[in-house]
Parts: structure tokens; sequence; C-alpha cells
């Protein structure tokens, strides 16, 4: 690990701040627009009843919720120029590919209700590609990202794997949402696919858990070290413990909707949430200090001091007031979706 | 074979270009909704309420398609072009963090109630949700446009060691020609969204809808056309007068001078040559162009030869500019002549229908014609006299940047066609979707005067 700078000057804590507020950035959208892309993903296994209601439990939410990734990504372009270029270049082309699912999965949603009655069918088919698209571009970035960036033939394949169950963590995600969102047959459909999505969402976690300290000494050594792994054993238990809740809370919840008991109807959604942070987290720790794996940490990507500061004292005085009101946002639509008509 | 530059420079013009048409639409069609919920509120003449249903949908597509395009145009930067945030990041990113931080979460956060939550809140939680989204949207305007501009007149930095930092940060954001292009901009977006409704609402009566709410569009967008378009014709002299000052070379190209002269010429029509320096079949009109650029019959202006080796290609900023100016006459003379015919009360004839119809989109064309002027107009500088657009590109592959520009291009071109097609085809049932929603309104939750102060958050409770 790099010898840490003077964190009481400027120049030292002001990176270590603007790399919080990116990683919990990436994090919120991982999370947030994860459920969004979920639904999307789910949306060709549905009766087409259910269709229009599935994307009305996610349509007031999915433009803030996708604003998250251009926050992370703006605070990597504007507190760490240098890795911005860098990562996004080498990039290029899973960046690209997110982009056009991305762009293809938020007009289809507005198309689809606008457009002819017929063309609907085809822009159902849009917004599950372009669903898929972004969830399978993500997760591929995420395996490069942990193998350093390689492009041999295993390396493309274990990326294209965690791309793969990256999208089955989004569908989870998607369907505890909308097991919590929704009523009836639509209710009793998603909690089956939740339970369908868990096993790749687990080999996912485990395939990135068990490559990242192989690949490289300093990462092993984070977390096999005797002394470390007296502070960072909490973390494989508890996500343990968390598939174990999920798992039960899936397989209890259908008898419990049997006798009208709503019990717990969160409990898959905040299970499937604390997966995604505690993963996020196992990930955060096992790259820190660096941007790049062992070429740039973020105080060598760092832009100038006086201009993180602007940014900082800005940062500080909005985002409270931006999470108090994306909260009263959620508070307005709260309770079981309702069918989304304009007035 | 194309270069690695020149396409990233096409890759990402296309991108800017498909993302700028649809900000120049939500910008001032919010401020146009809250009109109409506001005259509804003041009359409660139900046929307001039926053009905001209309135009709210155009809002919440225009929106979409601005924000999926803008997260593209974030990823860019980086993509196409790290030389550029590596070198004057540390101006350029508080620029783009505050746009983030005061505008795309405040707009994005309460478009969800603004679309969808009128039956969850109050009516005046709503109207401020709607506030809200507009403030957004223009906020947003302000911040790109600060940072837009401070690449044409970099103001308020030092260059330490090849990068900029900043000295006054009131400088930089109140650069030299920042308030003319903000004014130039969002006059631009009212008069693109004055065409977008008269031209749709006129679409509607040749179809034959004779619904009050069709007189309504056509009437409002021709009335804020009329009225914009002068001052937008003073906005923009003003704007090329500060770029006399700032970016000579740029209104060298404009007027298509090859030769720093007094008593310039105003070449009117003509095919710019680059190879010979000179315009091929040119119409010029005397001594105009040191009248409009100096206000002197004999001043001199400066032609292409007094910056050689770093002027923009004159052909392209010749005809973009041409194109903007064209268009903006066209809109002072279809709005003005449009209302005379409509004066106390007459109908729009078929013609003056068709014309309307014709120029739904005039706005866009003017816009993109604008922008290439004054953005290739700046070339071969990415910030003007700092740094040097091929300095900032970045190491992707040619063929690479092909591939992604061809996928882009074809997903932009069906969008596009897809948005029109949908926009037009909203339009068409609009009449029917009023007939049908009257009966619903008779008894349904929506119905009384919006303004109502003592209004009780309706189903708020019932929803929750």
């Amino acid at each position: 690990m790099p010898e840490l700078p003077d964190l009481t000057t400027a120049a030292g804590w002001l990176p270590l701040a603007f790399m919080i507020v990116m990683g919990l950035a990436m994090l919120a959208y991982v999370v947030l627009d994860g459920f969004d892309l979920g639904v999307g993903l789910l949306l060709p296994f549905a009766e087409d009843d259910d269709k229009d209601l599935m994307i009305a439990s996610i349509g007031p939410f999915w433009d803030a919720n996708e604003t998250w990734l251009v926050m992370g990504v703006g605070v990597l372009l504007v507190a760490f120029p240098m890795a911005h270029g860098t990562i996004l270049t080498t990039l290029y082309l899973p960046v690209s590919l997110m982009l056009i699912g991305l762009t293809l999965r938020g007009v289809a949603f507005d198309f689809r209700v606008k457009a002819r009655a017929d063309h609907k069918v085809w822009w159902n088919r849009a917004f599950f590609g372009g669903s898929f698209l972004a969830a399978f571009s993500q997760g591929f970035m995420l395996g490069e990202l942990v193998l350093g960036f390689e492009l041999s033939p295993f390396a493309v394949a274990f990326s294209c794997f965690i791309g793969l169950c990256l999208a089955s963590g989004y569908a989870l995600l998607g369907a505890c949402w909308l097991t919590a969102k929704t009523a009836g047959t639509l209710q009793r459909q998603s909690i089956v696919w939740a339970r369908r999505s868990v096993l790749l969402t687990g080999l996912g976690v485990a395939g990135v858990s068990v490559v990242t300290p192989l690949l490289s000494s300093s990462i092993f050594d984070k977390w096999f070290n005797v002394t470390n792994l007296i502070v960072v054993w909490p973390m494989p238990v508890i996500t343990l413990v968390l598939f174990a809740v999920l798992w039960r809370s899936l397989k209890r919840l259908p008898v419990r909707l049997d006798q009208s008991n709503e019990y717990g109807i969160w409990v898959p959604f905040y299970c499937g949430v604390g997966l995604f942070m505690l993963a996020f987290h196992g990930l955060a720790y096992s790259l820190f200090p660096w941007l790049v794996v062992d070429e740039m940490t973020i105080w060598q990507a760092a832009a100038a001091p006086e201009s993180l500061m602007v940014i900082f004292v800005g940062a500080a005085v909005v985002l409270p007031v931006i999470v108090a009101y994306s909260i009263f946002v959620y508070r307005v639509f709260r309770g079981k979706a309702t069918p989304l008509e304009y007035y | 074979m194309l270069d690695a530059l020149l396409l990233a420079r096409i890759q990402f013009a296309a991108n800017i270009s498909f993302h700028i048409l649809f900000p120049m639409i939500s910008i001032a069609l919010t401020w146009m909704l809250l009109f109409f919920k506001w005259r509804y509120n003041r009359t409660g003449e139900d046929y307001w309420m039926n053009a905001y249903r209309l135009f709210v949908k155009v809002f919440a597509l225009s929106f979409a398609l601005g924000v999926v395009s803008g997260i593209t145009m974030s990823f860019q930067f980086g993509t196409n072009w790290p030389g550029f945030m590596e070198t004057v990041g540390n101006i350029a990113g508080p620029l783009l963090a505050y746009e983030v931080l005061t505008a795309f979460f405040l707009e994005a956060a309460f478009l969800g109630i603004m679309l969808f939550g009128f039956n969850r809140v109050s009516n005046r939680v709503h109207t401020l949700a709607t506030f809200l989204v507009a403030v957004g949207t223009t906020f947003s305007a302000f911040w790109i446009l600060a940072l837009n501009s401070w690449m044409h007149t970099p103001a308020g930095f030092e260059m330490i060691d090849g990068q900029a930092h900043a000295t006054s940060w009131f400088e930089i954001v109140f650069n030299p020609s920042f308030p003319y292009r903000l004014v130039h901009t969002l006059l631009a977006s009212g008069l693109t969204v004055a065409f977008l409704i008269a031209g749709l609402s006129a679409y509607r009566w040749l179809k034959g809808d004779r619904s009050r709410s069709v007189m309504a569009g056509v009437k409002s967008g021709l009335w804020l056309g009329a009225v914009l378009i002068p001052l937008q014709i003073l906005a923009g002299d003003l704007h090329g007068l500060n770029t006399l000052e700032h970016q000579p070379a740029k209104i060298a190209a404009m007027e298509g001078l090859w030769e720093t002269e007094r008593g310039a010429p105003f070449v009117l029509f003509g095919i710019p040559d680059e190879e010979e320096k000179t315009n091929h079949f040119a119409i010029e009109i005397p001594k105009l162009a040191s009248l409009l650029l100096t206000h002197d019959l004999d001043g001199e202006v400066k032609g292409i030869d007094a910056f050689e080796g770093e002027h923009p290609p004159v052909g392209p900023v010749f005809w973009a500019f041409r194109i903007m100016v064209g268009i903006g006459f066209l809109m002072l003379l279809v709005s003005w002549a449009a209302l005379w015919q409509l004066r106390k009360g007459r109908e729009p004839s078929p013609l003056l229908s068709r014309v309307l119809v014709g120029m739904t989109f005039s706005g866009w064309i003017a816009v993109l014609a604008g922008w290439y002027t004054t953005e290739i107009g700046r070339q071969p500088y990415l910030v003007q006299d700092v740094m040097l657009t091929a300095d900032a590109v970045g190491p992707v592959a040619a063929g690479t940047v092909m591939t992604t520009l061809i996928a882009w291009l074809a997903l932009y071109a069906f969008l596009v066609s897809s948005y029109i097609a949908v926009l037009f085809y909203l339009a068409r049932n609009a009449g029917a979707k009023e007939q049908s929603e009257r009966g619903v309104n008779a008894h349904g939750p929506r119905v009384g005067p919006l303004i109502d102060p003592m209004s009780t958050p309706r189903g708020a409770e019932a929803n929750a």
C-alpha cells in the first residue's frame, strides 16, 4: 500500500473526501438504478397486462436515479481528471455499449406509452434490450476493473460472466422492489423471479471476492493478514447472513400473503440493497487508494486543491438538500404502485 | 481513411448536436407549461388544461431524450477528449459540478411529481414542482453556457506547468462572451418552442380539429415568437460585435472576408474557396459588413489573411451563419404576418397552417446552424488561444471510434425520426383524447379551478 499523504492539508483530505462522495454516488446509482434496470430485465417475462404497472412502479424515480451515475462519473471527471481519461479510454467499448443501452431504455420508457399502440411491443423490447445492455456492460466493466483492464480470453470470459451476474443482481433488486410495490399475481410472480435470480447473484459476489485478492498480492494481504482479518471478517459473514435472511423471507412471504398478511414485505428488497452495499464496500476496501490498481492513486489523479475546495463547499451545502428532496419524492410515491397518468 | 481526430470530432459533434435539440425544447417548454397552467388557474377554462396535457407529453419525451443524451456527453469528455480535463479540468470541473448539483438533481427529482404526482400532492406543491423543474433546466443552461463561453473567451485563470488554475471565479463564470451567449441561447430556446407549439397546433387545425385548445396553442406560439424574434435579432447582433472583439478570425470566416480591408462588403451569397482564397459567384452589398461590424461605412474589418494558420475552415462557418440568420428573418416574417392574418378572431388559412407546420422544427435548424457557426468558428482551438483541439484527443484507435460512430448515428437517426413522428401522432390524437377525458373530468378527481388556495391534497392519503 502506498504512503498516505498528510491528511491535515487540503491536498491530502480533499481527494479522500471526493473519493467518498464518488463512492457513495456510485453506490446510490447501483442500488437505485439497479432496481429500475432490474424491472426492465423482467419485463419480457411478465404478462402483457402487468407490464404497464411494472413500469409505473419506477416511472417517477428512474430519471433521478440515473442522475447519480452522472454524479459519480462527474466526480471522477472533475475531481480526478487524470484518471477519468485513462479509465474511460480503456473502457471505451463497454462504456459506449452501456450508453447505448441507457439511451434505449430511457427513451423507450416514454415512447412506449406515446407511440402508436401497435409499436408498443417494439418499444417494450427496446426497454428490455437497453436495460440488459446497460446492466451487462456495467458488470463487464466491473470484471475488467478487478482484473486490471486485461483483455486475455480468460479476462473477457470472466468479465462476461460478471456481466451476467450483475444483470441477475439487478433483476433480484427489481423483483424485490416489485414484490413490495405491487399486489396480486404480479406480486407472487415477482417473488418467484427474485428466488430465481439469487443463485447467479451469489456466484457473482463470490467470483469477484475470490478473484480480486488472487490477482494482487497487496489486496491479498489486506484481506488475509492476521491483524486485518480481525477487522474484515464481519463483511463476508454478514453477506452470508443476508443471503440466508433473503432466502427465508422469499420462502415465507407467499405463505403470509395467502393470509393477506404483508408483514416484512420490504425485507427482501432491503436484504438485496444490503448485499449490494457490502459487495461495494468490499470492493472499495480492496481497491483503496488506487483508482487504477498499482498505477494511479486518488492523490496522483486529483485536480488542484483550490478547485476541489470550490466544489466541496457547494457539494456540502447542496448534497444534503438533494438527499432531502429525493426522500420527499419517494415519500410522495410511497405505497403500492398505481397506473401512471399525466393529468 | 479518416483520422482519429476527425472521427472523434464528428462523434462528439453528432452527440452534442443530438443532445442540444432536446434541452432547447425542454428549457422554454417548462415555462410555457407554467404559463398554460397559470392561464387555466386564472380563467378556469378547460382548453388551457388541454393544451397543457398535450404539451406536457411533448415535454416528458423531450426531457427523457435530453437526459439520456446528456449522460453520453458526460462520458465522452473522457472517452474522446481526455486532454481537455487534464489541461483545463480545474476550471471546467467546478462549473460542471455545479451544473450537476444545482440543476440536474433538481429537475430530475421534481420531474416525477410534475408529471405523475398531481393526484398525490396539493395543487400548490404541484405548481412548485413544475416551477422547480423550470428553474433546474434554466440553471443547467447557465452553468454549461458559462463553461462553453469560457472556452471561447477564457478569463480569470493562469497557466502553471501546462495546467489552467483559477484566479477569479467571478471572471471565469462571467467571462466576456457569457452574457451574450446566455441571452442568445435562452431566446433561441423560446423561439424553438414558439414554433413547435404553433406548428403542432396548426397541424391539429389542418386535420380538422376545432378544439379551443388548438387556437390557444397557435396564438400562444405565434405571440411568443413574434415578441422574441426582434429581441433575438438584437441579441445576435450584440453577440456578433462581442465576437469581433474577442474572436476576429471567426467573424472573418462568417463574413467570408479573405483580406483585411476598409469599407468591407457584406457577402449575401457566394461559394468560399479556401485554395484560391476567394468567393465564387459572390453577390455583395458594398460597405455593409463594415457598417454592421464597426458602425462606420469605412471601418476596417480583419480578413482571413490576418490569421494565417489559425483560422477556422471558412465554408462551414460561412454557410451555417447564413442559414441561422435566414431562418431568423423567416421567423420574423412568418410570426408577424400570421398574427396579422389572425387579427380579431380570424381563422388561419390552409396556407398559413401549412407554413406553420413546415416551420415546426425550424428552431432546431437555426440552433444547430448557430452552434456550428460558433464552435467550428473557434477551431483550430478547443479553448481559444489556450489549447488546440488536436491536443485533447484520446488514444482510442480510429477503427473503434468509427464503429461506435456508426452505431450512434443509426440510433440518433432512428430516435429523431421516432420523436418527430410521435409528436405529430400525439397532436393528431389530442382532440379525440380531450373528448374522452371530458367525460372523466365531469365526475373525476381533477375538476375545479386549480388556484383555489384551500384545495386539499387530492387523494394523497388515500393512495398512501
